[in-house]
């Protein structure tokens, strides 16, 4: 891929609380169209970073951009930006004061000129994608798990963006839930060309829909490999952290490929 | 049901260095037993017994009981060098005080202790202050920019949910407001007539009632209400709506949480607490009228005609005037706790009595900062 190809770009970032360092000297790429996974153990800073990346959080040192463009919360740029990208965080983070059609209407309203018919085609359109048709009157309180990571989903997409950021999909999900949530993932990219970056420890994940995972470290604070998942677990020129941590996958790598285990 | 024996131990020095740990009876935490201080200090008593052995034949039923003081033991031994051999204990045993000592104690920086002095905390406590202050200016300027902003059509205002706060703030709210209304007016007038009856002044019971729930007790009443109902619930909401991430979601969509959450509260409150200060105001001297009548020779119309009298407009409109700047304050305070809340349940907590204490002590302050002026312009 050229170097036209990227979208995101870290350099030399440093993310800190105070005097407290959660990560330093990061340098990574996320390409057009690629699927990066932010992978770690629990509580290396993988939502940081994607907080930063969102341009929620300012970083203590170095640069994110998005399409060359630098992103922080008080960067002049961001108004911009924040209409290339969507989020699902962890959590769903839906509106629960609002119906499903509400959360999913809102941003049109807020950032497009759709009629309220347009709107309405638009928002059902959204919540078939994500398999959720029909379901625009319901409250957030009325839905499980799984359906309300996928609601927030639709919410993401509503303005068509180019990249998507997730925030631990599959956290708080039973198995085909989450699988559920892969194959989606995996089809916005296929159909829609979408850039997605995933946070995420959950290796089944981490083996279906990665493209290159970055593997952050808590005990060096920095990003101790990057490269595609398979290649960083049985390549032995592989950090040892990072291959025992993606060792515990390979079943999850055999389910994701039943034709070769 | 099988009684317990009693839980024992007896240290055998060898004459090879050894010391064997013989454990008898029940080791359970609901019956006595001995402590590992009491083991370690007859095990320490030998200084040429170095290893330690156990004998578990005489052992009956254990728990945690037994396992925290083999723990305290193994440990113990180990930091003095002693060699310690547990083949002698049960499997499970074994297995459990193996698990204990797996993982090394973890090397926990002790907080540090703030050494700083006098100056120092004062300087901290201004700096605190300060920044405090500056929180809250540039949360109002924020509030008063956002207002425009909505006129403009720049951010979204829900005039659904608007409906739905001006429910909560209003008609929800009546009932409480009522009940303690009635109860304050008839308090006042029940001590206030004991008193005037003295002098044959029952007559201005009226006056009192009237004059001290217009101007005053109806909107601090009805604000300190208002601060524990409407106040807390909007820490709470938006509290929670922040732990839930609802808050940082509404930013990636260049949506102000200022505007869209608290502007709304702040505008259904404004409206609403001087709609609730009247009818305090009238259902207080119903109460007063209904005790005044009961237990003096006044009937309701020359109650009535005393109020009227005694009451002037402006009384009315001190009162009211007050009650939307209790208003502000309330929903301020409520919606600003909410927005800087932490992100843990205990935090919601933390932010909701927050601010009913912050909306309660400014009412407070206002109300005096208003009694002071009223004064001097002769109101």
């Amino acid at each position: 891929m050229s170097s036209t190809d990227i979208m995101i770009e870290a350099k030399d970032l440093k993310l800190a609380y105070g005097s407290f360092v959660v990560m330093q000297n990061l340098n990574f790429t996320v390409h057009t169209g690629e699927i990066k996974v932010i992978m770690g153990g629990s509580g290396c800073g993988k939502s940081t970073l994607l907080r930063h990346l969102a341009g929620m959080e300012a970083a203590s040192a170095g640069e994110i951009t998005i399409g060359g463009e630098k992103v922080g919360p008080h960067e002049a740029a961001m108004e911009r930006i924040r209409r290339r990208f969507g989020i699902l965080f962890q959590s769903g983070a839906l509106w629960s004061s609002m119906t499903l059609y509400e959360n999913v209407a809102l941003p049109l309203e807020q950032y497009t000129d759709l009629n309220a018919n347009e709107i309405a085609d638009m928002v059902e359109y959204k919540l078939s994608l994500v398999g959720l048709k029909g379901f625009g009157a319901r409250y957030p309180s009325e839905l499980s798990g799984g359906m309300q990571k996928r609601a927030g989903l639709a919410r993401a997409m509503a303005l068509d963006p180019e990249i998507l950021f997730f925030d631990e999909p599959s956290a708080g999900l039973d198995p085909l839930s989450a699988r559920r949530l892969d194959d989606l993932i995996l089809h916005l990219r296929e159909a829609l060309g979408t850039t997605i970056v995933v946070v995420t420890h959950e290796l089944d994940s981490i083996f279906t829909i990665a493209d290159n995972a970055l593997f952050l470290d808590a005990e060096t604070r920095t990003a101790l490999a990057e490269g595609p998942p398979k290649k960083l677990r049985n390549d032995p020129a592989s950090p040892e952290r990072v291959r025992f941590f993606l060792r515990r996958g390979a079943d999850a790598d055999e389910l994701s490929n039943p034709a070769h285990s | 049901m099988e009684s317990n024996r009693h839980a024992a131990f007896e240290i055998q020095h060898e004459p090879n260095e050894r010391s064997t740990i013989q454990l008898r009876g029940d080791w359970l935490l609901r019956s006595e037993r001995p402590t590992a201080r009491q083991m370690l200090q007859e095990l320490m008593a030998s200084d040429t017994h170095t290893n330690w052995a156990f004998d578990c034949c005489d052992l009956g039923a254990w728990d945690s009981a037994l396992m925290m003081t083999l723990a305290r033991v193994y440990q113990a031994g180990r930091d003095a060098g002693h060699s310690i051999d547990t083949s002698g204990l049960p499997d499970a045993v074994q297995e459990l005080l193996e698990l204990s000592q797996a993982v090394p104690e973890a090397a926990v920086e002790e907080p540090v202790k703030s050494n700083a002095g006098l100056n120092e905390k004062v300087g901290v406590w201004t700096l605190d202050t300060l920044a405090g202050i500056s929180r809250y200016t540039h949360f109002m300027g924020q509030l008063i920019l956002d207002v425009g902003s909505v006129l403009r059509g720049r951010t979204p205002f829900r005039f659904r949910e608007f409906w739905i706060l001006i429910q909560q703030a209003g008609v929800q709210a009546l009932p409480i407001v009522a009940l303690l209304s009635f109860l304050t007016g008839l308090i006042i007038a029940f001590i206030g007539i004991i008193q005037l009856q003295k002098f044959a002044a029952d007559i201005y019971v009226a006056d009192l009632v009237g004059l001290v729930m217009t101007r005053e007790l109806a909107a601090v009443m009805t604000g300190v209400i208002m601060a524990g109902r409407t106040g807390a619930a909007y820490a709470a909401q938006i509290g929670s709506m922040r732990v839930n991430e609802e808050v940082d979601a509404l930013k990636t969509f260049g949506i102000e949480p200022v505007a869209f959450l608290a502007l709304p509260r702040v505008l259904a409150l404004v409206l609403m607490m001087p709609l609730l200060t009247i009818l305090s105001n009238v259902i207080s001297i119903a109460g007063g009228m209904v005790v005044s009548v009961s237990i003096s020779s006044l009937t309701f119309s020359t109650y009535i005609n005393e109020t009227i009298r005694a009451v002037a407009l402006t009384d009315v409109f001190v009162g009211v005037f007050k009650s939307l700047f209790f208003g502000v304050i309330i929903a301020f305070a409520g919606c600003y706790r909410g927005l800087h809340c932490g992100k843990d349940a205990a935090a919601v907590g933390r932010a909701t009595t927050s601010a009913v204490v912050t909306a309660i002590t400014w009412i407070v302050i206002v109300d005096a900062v208003f009694a002071v002026i009223f004064h001097i312009l002769g109101i």
